[in-house]
């Protein structure tokens, strides 16, 4: 490293990391809203790994979900819409001792950022991306999201939405993505473990999170909530290979209401560890020449 | 006749235009050369153009050589070398009466007598096959054509072949070995009764020069700089500072990354800006539209950033591999709500490496984005100068995680933002949000009506403080008179030398040149009105006013209305009659 970074320390005991310590400003969403619920168990998750508190980054873009790094006490930015990913994607590559989280909803992940999220995925950046997931652009009081069902009646689709939707699951799949899940924000057990798995997971690893919006797509999610007469059905590891994307995608094939887990895993090299891997050859090769000197070498090849 | 029987004719300057093809490897000969000069302390300023064709087409490289200050690449060629009849045909009329044109006999039949020109026809390809042998068909007969130049200026033949040996050893031996067979030919061709000549002696001054070309420079000066990561997207002519970057920066241990897009390059080199390091970005004019959301942020979020423009011919996607400074106005203002940034301009290929240190400095200062124009003409052309002093300029990278303060606050309204990059704690307890939002010290978001307006107050601050920390430029020759040239960017050589010549027309001229375009240092009116004409020479348009972009700026910020334009958007750099004979228009009230 060009940098010498202090290495993760062991968490002194009196520097615990609670929910007290990591809760911000209150939350602006509309009572009801589903991320209170992410939030809760993103608070539970990060106080159950015990991160070094400094260490840890939440990033968002444009969006309800994107103030999540608002309401979380750790170091946060706040960027523009749909660009999340490829500043993620800076610090951790700049920044091997730091753990990043992206929040954001579906139109930062499919629409307006459809297409950083496909090459964050293919390239393996080690980072950990939750997509709240509530079918509708709420911030800007609904219009059409790319993942509004067809007949969805928005400001922009008084008639009801033409366009097919975006299957997540699917994309995520032909993305590249290392680690790929789908949870939902009414489950908290469920949602718990696919974020504490997401965040373990050694790269790119991204989580579609149903999440209700009540001002604007009340009852989106009553198929896949049990208490609303719909039936929530888990993925089962016993009979679904996450190693396979052929049976991933199969598994994909029926999002309404479909099944929750994980969808696929595999291991990939990351491009952290790839780029290290690069410098630390190049560095071998020339020697133990100062940066100085390495300059000064290549202006001198020039006289 | 032998050429011994000619003593040398002594010359100060001589520019050789080789007109060809791209294909025909003239761009590497002509580099050869501009290198030879820096090594032989002359002074050197090379010029090409470059077909934006995917393979081929015409192509030349024209090299200045002095023994003084070479401030230009040369309004007309003293030596034309033609490879082919429309190299031939398109150039004849950029050589000087009575100047010499080296011809290829084989390609190039009808030659046209006329202004005193001496033709010389020489079958380049045909003694290249002759001299190489095998297949090679006509592949080296740039080198064959290298040999020529150098027996006909007496150039160090041993000093040459150096240059060219280090350049070729990174191959396979037999292209070093035919190279050399085809040099050897031409060196030793009988051209006739054509003079010899030979350089003065250059003023070889303290320490090593280089010679090298502007995207060279301006990678190095980041590297100095401090600059270890950064993200882009390919765009001529940009595309080879981030290739430098990508193959060098994993040396110095940092990473330079390839992007999807524009929008992402911006956006993964603010994610390592936040990160806590110094990084950059670049493009050509149509990616820095692209980026500018980005840059608005960082204005906002108050981050430190490098951002490259290296200028081409626009709008859309323009010229690509033409020259233009039409992006001075997107530079400072091409981004939504009021953003200050600063842009810097440098004057020349030596000049790259020092405004990339300059821009690292005051990225890290004042914490906001820094734009530096550079454009196609410095990118590509090579000019030769003193090594840089690396024992002075260089910036060891550094990030700064120590502990922060109980009252540190991450947009303090009575300082500089000072970001905390992750990995600093905090002795509060509470950790900052960089925002995009209007918000308040601590980062929360704002809607207030007075926070806007004091924190609006704040980021403009940095552009007073950086105002009043610039130099005053200096003005090149007459200190008060008739006319004072402005300029900007890489016109500062061609600017220079036509202040020089005017005088001879009994004027009194002064030459100003801007490095620092935004803010503008404090103090330039006092030179302005020193002066009866002031004519800003742009490589802009006039617009609708009748005004060039710094011309405009200059009249907004200085109400005087002497300030005038001469503009021209040809795509090429301009030459110095073209600058002598605007601002004698404008003398003469016709301007």
């Amino acid at each position: 490293m060009s940098t010498v970074l202090p290495s993760a320390t062991v968490t002194e005991p009196e520097d615990r990391l609670t929910k007290k310590a990591l809760t911000a400003d209150h939350p602006t969403w509309c009572p009801g809203c589903g991320d209170f619920a992410v939030l809760n168990i993103f608070y539970r998750v990060l106080e159950k790994l015990q991160y070094p508190h400094e260490k840890i980054v939440c990033v968002a873009g444009i969006g309800c979900s994107s103030r999540f790094p608002y309401f979380m006490n750790t170091h946060g930015i706040h960027f523009i819409h749909g660009r999340a990913l490829p500043l993620a994607t800076g610090i951790s590559l700049s920044r091997p001792d730091v753990h990043v989280f992206v929040f954001g909803g579906d139109g930062d992940g499919f629409s307006i950022g459809g297409n950083h999220l496909n090459h964050a995925a293919r390239k393996n950046v080690k980072l950990t991306y939750v997509i709240m997931d509530n079918f509708v652009y709420g911030l800007t009081k609904k219009q059409t999201s790319p993942t509004s069902p067809i007949g969805f009646k928005s400001k922009t689709d008084p008639t009801g939405s033409v366009d097919r939707p975006i299957n997540p699951m699917k994309q995520l799949l032909a993305s590249g993505a290392t680690f790929i899940a789908r949870t939902h924000a009414a489950q908290v057990k469920h949602m718990e473990q696919v974020f504490e798995r997401a965040i373990l997971h050694d790269g790119f690893s991204v989580v579609e999170c149903l999440s209700e919006c009540v001002m604007f797509y009340a009852g989106a999610f009553d198929d896949s909530t049990p208490r609303k007469g719909g039936t929530f059905e888990t993925v089962d590891e016993t009979q679904h290979d996450v190693t396979d994307e052929g049976a991933a995608f199969k598994l994909a094939e029926n999002l309404a209401p479909g099944k929750f887990g994980v969808y696929y895993q595999v291991q990939r090299p990351t491009k952290n560890d790839l780029e290290q891997k690069w410098i630390t050859e190049t560095q071998a090769k020339i020697g133990g020449a100062s940066q100085k000197d390495l300059l000064r070498k290549r202006l001198e090849a020039m006289r | 006749m032998s050429p011994g029987l000619y003593a040398p004719h002594s010359l100060r300057n001589a520019v050789i235009r080789f007109a060809g093809n791209s294909q025909d490897g003239i761009q590497s000969i002509g580099g050869f050369l501009a290198r030879l000069a820096g090594r032989t302390a002359q002074e050197v300023m090379t010029y090409m153009t470059i077909p934006s064709t995917i393979s081929g087409g015409p192509s030349i490289f024209q090299v200045h050589i002095g023994s003084g200050e070479v401030l230009h690449a040369g309004d007309e060629a003293d030596v034309l070398v033609a490879f082919y009849q429309h190299s031939y045909d398109s150039h004849l009329g950029a050589l000087r009466d009575g100047g010499v044109c080296l011809y290829d006999s084989g390609e190039v039949k009808e030659v046209r007598h006329e202004r005193g020109i001496k033709h010389i026809g020489i079958p380049f390809t045909a003694a290249t096959v002759e001299a190489v042998g095998g297949s090679t068909r006509d592949r080296g007969k740039n080198m064959f054509v290298l040999g020529l130049v150098c027996a006909v200026f007496n150039l160090d033949k041993e000093k040459l072949i150096g240059i060219v040996s280090r350049q070729f050893g990174k191959k396979d031996e037999s292209v070093l070995r035919n190279a050399m067979l085809a040099f050897d030919a031409g060196f030793a061709y009988e051209v006739g009764d054509l003079e010899r000549f030979a350089f003065e002696h250059g003023e070889a001054g303290d320490g090593h020069r280089i010679s090298t070309d502007g995207n060279q420079m301006l990678t190095a000066g980041l590297i100095a700089a401090g600059v270890r990561y950064g993200a882009a997207y390919p765009i001529t002519p940009w595309s080879s500072i981030m290739e430098s970057l990508r193959a060098e920066l994993p040396k110095y241990g940092g990473i330079y990354v390839q992007a999807e897009d524009e929008l992402a390059a911006v956006s993964m080199t603010l994610g390592a800006a936040f990160a806590g390091h110094l990084a950059v970005t670049g493009s050509a004019g149509p990616g820095l539209s692209l980026k500018m959301e980005a840059l608005s942020y960082a204005s906002m979020a108050e981050l430190p950033i490098i951002v490259i423009n290296v200028q081409r011919g626009g709008p859309s996607t323009g010229l690509p591999t033409s020259v233009e400074q039409s992006d001075l106005m997107q530079a400072i203002y091409g981004s939504h709500g009021d953003c200050p940034r600063i842009v810097l301009a440098p004057q020349d290929v030596e000049d790259c490496f020092y405004i990339a240190l300059e821009a690292g400095r005051l990225a890290r200062k004042y914490s906001c984005p820094v734009i530096i124009l550079s454009d196609q003409a410095l990118s590509s052309r090579i000019e030769a100068f003193a090594e840089p002093d690396l024992d002075v300029h260089w910036v060891e990278p550094h990030i700064d995680l120590s502990t922060r303060r109980e009252d540190y606050r991450p947009y303090p309204l009575d300082r500089t933002t000072q970001h905390a990059p992750p990995g600093s704690r905090m002795s509060s307890g509470k950790y900052p949000v960089i925002s995009g939002l209007e918000h308040d010290e601590w980062g929360h978001p704002s809607g207030s009506p007075k926070m806007h307006s004091q924190m609006t107050g704040k980021r403009r601050q940095k552009l007073i403080d950086a105002a009043a920390e610039f130099p005053l430029p200096k003005v090149h020759g007459h200190q008060e008179g008739d006319v004072l040239i402005v300029g900007w960017g890489s016109t500062y050589g061609p600017i220079k030398e036509s202040a020089d010549r005017l005088p001879a027309e009994g004027f009194k001229v002064g030459a100003l040149h801007l490095r620092h375009l935004h803010p503008l240092p404090n103090g330039l009116e006092t030179i302005f009105n020193r002066y009866e004409h002031i004519v800003v020479v742009e490589m802009n348009d006039y617009g609708a006013y009748g005004y060039g972009q710094m011309a405009t700026l200059l009249r907004a910020r200085y109400c005087n209305p002497a300030i005038k334009s001469l503009c021209k958007t040809d795509g090429l750099a301009f030459r110095i009659r073209e600058i002598v004979t605007g601002v004698e228009k404008h003398l003469a009230g016709a301007g």
